[in-house]
């Protein structure tokens, strides 16, 4: 019977925390990995080194869903809703963009962003799949956490090759 | 007040807290992972809802794990303002041909589309008055909200 009551309380203790992790984890910061090379040198440089890195993701922008031009940010994909990537901003609701292999330019639709990769050689990213909306993103990254020598806060920069006005 | 009675305070104060978070973090647990409430207005839903408001429950499950199929009422984060989350009928999974009057105010033209991977294809129940896949086209399944199962 006291073995019963301790395993109770035990499991009770480790319930809350569960549910207070995943409420913060949620709402306000988690810490997720960064798989691929899509955004070296920004993240993982060396790709196929031993470690991903690993970046701190706040949720706290997704209250008002108002982001920045080069903002990386981690979304779920659009043509599979369990796949989350994460790549950069760099156009926002209403921006002109020039698509790569062909002289049009695109309007980014309002309530959609347009994500590419840091390194665009080697990055799934909206030159493929279009704009996504807004509504896809899970989070903005904003600092590295592991590996130590690269801790630190991310910038905030874009390429100005491909850029619209 | 001596220090006896500070602390004895301090330490209600800090159980009463703590009590009120974990209440707190409870209820979003349930609300995004279980089930939630919205309140739909506005004509595009109608006769299944009416104009000036339903109270329904939406459950969160059957999204996440991709059980939602055609004919469900869902609640969706509308593409056009990822702060707006609208109630809408899907009416075609990915892979899905649909067909659909474009505008049936005004004419009776009809266009076929294929509902491309990952996408979902979802219209208001009145179309003269509603914004939806026929006007801004296939959404991602990852905007999905929930399932709207009881009003």
């Amino acid at each position: 019977m006291g073995t019963q009551n301790f395993l109770w309380n035990v499991a009770k203790k480790y319930f809350t925390f569960g549910i207070i992790g995943l409420t913060i984890s949620d709402r306000y910061a988690s810490i997720l990995p960064v798989r691929g090379s899509s955004m070296s040198p920004t993240f993982n440089p060396h790709g196929g080194s031993l470690t991903d890195d690993y970046v701190l993701v706040e949720k706290l922008c997704l209250e008002k869903y108002k982001f920045s031009l080069g903002d990386v940010v981690v979304f779920r994909s659009p043509s599979d809703y369990k796949e989350k990537h994460i790549k950069r901003i760099t156009a926002l609701p209403g921006d002109w963009i020039r698509t790569p292999h062909s002289n049009d330019i695109l309007t980014i639709p309002e309530g959609h962003c347009w994500v590419v990769g840091d390194n665009s050689a080697s990055s799934l990213d909206s030159r493929s799949f279009g704009p996504i909306p807004l509504g896809l993103v899970q989070g903005r990254a904003t600092h590295i956490v592991w590996p130590p020598q690269r801790m630190g806060k991310l910038d905030r920069k874009i390429e100005l090759e491909g850029l619209g006005f | 007040m001596s220090f006896q009675q500070w602390s004895a305070l301090l330490k209600e104060g800090f159980n009463a807290t703590s009590f009120v978070a974990t209440y707190l973090c409870f209820l979003h647990v349930t609300n995004t992972y279980l089930f939630t409430h919205a309140w739909v207005y506005g004509p595009s839903m109608l006769p299944t809802f009416s104009v000036t408001g339903n109270l329904v429950l939406a459950e969160r499950v059957s999204t996440r794990l991709g059980k939602v199929g055609r004919g469900d009422v869902v609640l969706i984060r509308s593409p056009q303002n990822p702060r707006k989350v609208v109630t809408k009928r899907l009416v075609g999974m990915e892979g899905d041909t649909i067909t659909y009057v474009v505008d049936p105010k005004n004419s009776d033209r009809r266009e076929t589309i294929v509902v491309p991977k990952g996408h979902v294809w979802i219209e208001g129940d009145n179309i003269y008055a509603t914004s939806d896949s026929r006007k801004f086209g296939p959404v991602p399944y990852g905007l999905l909200h929930g399932r709207v199962f009881c009003k």
